[in-house]
């Protein structure tokens, strides 16, 4: 494995945990629209704050980590990216920017009224941020990103690829937030909202199963290249994504709600990894190969020293704000 | 020599259509955020203090205020948050040219700054929701992780933007980019009087900002206990801050005279070269290729700028006129920047001089509304300063390498981000200010939790809820 490959793989691990754990929280802007309003809605928008207050700031940074990981080891690669997906990137931007400061603006409104907006703005944007950012993935992935740039603005992002990314991104988050809510309200003794939660996340699950098997088939057709990898070396890990996803949504009736965290992440993760593996070694599919693609050595080594703090510093320290929100303590408000 | 090659490589040929929105909406984006930003370096270190007091010395008032500061800190980070990520990807949406070509150059200190950013926010959450969850020694302890990444961050960021101003480590080579070595980048020779300048004004703007608030519950009235511990705090680091940054600055102008006399003969609007000793001009404009209206202090502009009695300072006559920066802005946010910072240090100095000679500034009520006024001109200060930097650098993005027209994206689309980003700014800072206020007054009421409006506990105690009475 290159020093190239390793900075790569390092960059995948962030892209992971971005679509788990940031993905969860654009997901639960789904349930905070749908919450309707009155005493319940009360109580669900309450435990979504509660569920994504801690952490949502710093799930955030892993974007910010793919980032400057790209630009810094792969930067005519990015160069591309940006200027041939310049709409989709702006759009997604705009709603994560409305989304961040709807959050946090909705929790220390003084009015309902003003709640009301603000927590309309953070909703509708949590929704459909992940459609864009699938969309580039979409984009990139099916080879519609030259490495010259400036490719083309309109059918680089909307073509079947990306929609598919697009819709898979909605509701992967979608799926997670569910889950995650649901368990988060039943560790609350909430057992009201966590019935109302598990109906929903049931449909969410199985329309996400839905879309992830069905928009196969566009890929296949639309995506040469992916779909070759996928055929090739990702069927065990769609396998593994179809069970993880099945007993998921069983646990998940049966009301066993902490295993099912584990599988539903598990499920997501495999199909967020099945891109990344369908697509190796290309870092822009048909285009860059991550090799090629790769910037100065020194520069790769001394990502690979960031790399290497990042393990050290940052992984404890999120565990550390991961297990302390997931315990009984810190689940009372 | 490597710069002379560099011009005639990357020379310009047109001009991308998105060049000037693309600029204004850096501007305004980074001008938004460098606000925000500032309070995520300084105000944890104002925190710490604050909680400190309230559990060591067992000070309920200092405990109130701690978890008051935390709650607008939630809500300034998460502003912070959200406007640094566009930037993030501003600097390839906007600057392709820039991120494709030194991205390998300039990449390492941003991978650095997300690291600390990755630190501060994590801990942030476990701060913000660790009240009454957490030891309380533990729990004032997530502050300091906090605080290190801020210093930490701010080097990084700053050095990315010194190493524009004075381009190291890499060699341009027939058009290409070699020798790249990322760390002589990022330990480039102006980063860290650059550093310095920026985390002192970072403690000037928040320090003054915070105390300007409560110097107006001061002469409002009301808690004066809380409102004098409210107002120490901050201002006691703003005003340290205050005093020694004109130090700084005046080192870092120096430095900068050294590395780019184009950006310095813009600040002190030198238009010739003199043989002697260089005024000191305040004010004026440049039209028609004169200067007007300036006043001038002889010698002064040689003392202050070149630190001689009688070096002096190399005029725009020495630059091609394709090198000039806008003059105009350059020279006038200067001063503009030199001019605030020295009030507020002067100011600053005042105050703890009268302190020292047995009076108590905070019952002068003409101090109190000064102290008020520093809050916005400290922001101001620090906005005319990134101006003169940013504007001064033009028309190169890295100096003498890259112009800025080869740094900016063609796509057509800009004009139309430029417009959605000004009118999302423009929402989010009137959101912002309407929520914070409406926070200070419920507090002023005397309401210390402020519940969210559609909590559980509010639905249940106002039955004829608003949507129900529609």
């Amino acid at each position: 494995m290159s020093a190239a490959e390793v900075v790569a793989a390092a960059m995948f691990v962030g892209v992971l945990a971005y679509a788990l754990f940031g993905g969860a929280d654009f997901g639960s802007g789904f349930y905070d629209m749908t919450a309707g309003s009155g005493r319940r809605a009360a109580e669900l928008r309450t435990l979504i704050d509660h569920s994504i207050g801690p952490v949502w700031e710093a799930n955030h940074v892993w974007l910010i980590y793919i980032l400057v990981m790209w630009w810094t080891a792969f930067p005519i690669a990015f160069a591309a990216a940006t200027t041939t997906l310049f709409i989709p990137m702006m759009l997604a931007l705009g709603g994560i920017v409305l989304r961040g400061a709807g959050f946090a603006f909705r929790k220390y409104a003084e009015t309902y009224q003003q709640a009301r907006l603000y927590g309309a703005i953070f909703a509708g944007s949590s929704v459909i941020t992940p459609f864009f950012l699938g969309a580039v993935v979409g984009a990139i992935a099916s080879g519609r990103v030259p490495a010259g740039g400036y490719g083309d603005p309109f059918k680089s992002w909307i073509n079947p690829t990306s929609v598919v990314g697009g819709c898979l991104a909605v509701t992967t988050c979608a799926f997670l937030a569910g889950v995650f809510l649901t368990a988060d309200a039943a560790r609350g003794d909430r057992p009201d909202l966590a019935e109302q939660l598990r109906v929903r996340t049931l449909a969410v699950g199985m329309v996400t199963g839905l879309i992830v098997f069905v928009g196969l088939y566009p890929i296949l057709d639309d995506a040469s290249t992916l779909s070759h990898g996928l055929l090739d070396r990702v069927s065990p890990l769609l396998v593994v994504a179809a069970l993880a996803g099945a007993v998921t949504l069983v646990e998940i009736y049966r009301r066993r709600y902490r295993l099912a965290r584990v599988l539903a992440v598990g499920a997501v993760g495999a199909v967020v990894t099945g891109w990344g593996v369908g697509q190796y070694p290309w870092l822009l599919v048909d285009q860059l190969t991550i090799d090629n693609a790769a910037g100065a050595s020194a520069t790769l080594t001394g990502l690979l020293v960031v790399v290497g703090l990042a393990v050290v510093l940052i992984g404890p320290a999120f565990a550390y704000l991961l297990w302390l929100t997931q315990t009984e303590r810190w689940s009372r408000t | 020599m490597v710069l002379g090659e560099a011009v005639t490589t990357l020379a310009s040929v047109d001009r991308p259509p998105g060049l000037l929105p693309a600029r204004e909406q850096m501007a305004v984006s980074l001008g938004f955020h460098i606000i925000l930003s500032c309070f995520g370096v300084a105000f944890p270190a104002m925190i710490f203090v604050m909680h400190r007091r309230g559990i060591v010395a067992n000070d309920p008032t200092a405990l109130r205020l701690a978890k008051r500061w935390s709650k607008a800190a939630a809500v300034l980070f998460a502003i912070g948050a959200v406007s640094g990520t566009v930037l993030s990807f501003e600097m390839g949406l906007l600057w392709p040219g820039l991120m494709g070509r030194f991205g390998d150059v300039l990449g390492l200190p941003f991978a650095f700054e997300g690291l600390s950013f990755f630190t501060e926010a994590i801990f942030l959450g476990i701060y913000l929701f660790g009240w009454g969850r957490m030891p309380p020694r533990l729990h004032l302890a997530m502050l300091v992780p906090m605080a290190v990444s801020g210093v930490v961050g701010t080097f990084c960021v700053v050095a990315v933007n010194s190493w524009m101003n004075a381009p190291t480590g890499f060699r341009v080579r027939g058009g290409r980019i070699t020798d790249i070595d990322p760390w002589a980048a990022m330990f480039n020779p102006l980063a860290w009087m650059h550093f310095l300048h920026m985390w002192f004004g970072a403690f000037m703007l928040v320090g003054l900002a915070v105390s300007s608030v409560y110097a107006t519950g001061l002469l409002r009235g009301g808690d004066e206990a809380a409102n004098r511990l409210g107002f120490m705090v901050p201002f006691t680091f703003g005003s340290v801050a205050s005093v020694l940054q004109p130090i700084v600055g005046h080192v870092l102008g120096l430095q900068v005279g050294n590395a780019q006399p184009a950006k310095l003969a813009a600040f002190e609007l030198a238009m010739d070269t003199e043989s002697g000793p260089a005024p000191l001009r305040l004010g004026g404009f440049l039209t028609d290729g004169a200067v007007r209206w300036d006043l001038t202090a002889p010698r002064v502009g040689s003392i202050i700028a070149r630190g001689s009695f009688d070096a002096p300072i190399p005029g725009l006559d020495t630059v091609p006129r394709s090198d000039w920066p806008p003059v105009n802005i350059t020279h006038w946010s200067f001063q503009v920047m030199v001019g605030i910072g020295t009030l507020l240090a002067a100011t600053a100095a005042l105050f703890w001089i009268a302190r020292w000679l047995g009076k108590d500034p905070l019952e002068n009520r003409w101090y109190l509304r000064f102290a008020v006024l520093a809050g916005p001109l400290a922001v101001v200060c620090l906005e005319a300063g990134w101006i003169a930097t940013e504007v001064g650098r033009q028309p190169w993005t890295v100096w003498h390498v890259l112009r800025t027209v080869d740094a900016a994206s063609w796509s057509s689309a800009i004009w139309w981000s430029y417009i959605g980003v000004l009118v999302v700014y423009l929402g989010m800072a009137v959101g912002g200010f309407v929520v914070l206020r409406s926070m200070v007054r419920r507090w002023r009421a005397g309401d210390e939790d402020l519940p969210s409006p559609y909590g559980p506990s509010v639905a249940d105690t106002t039955p004829a809820e608003p949507e129900l009475a529609r």
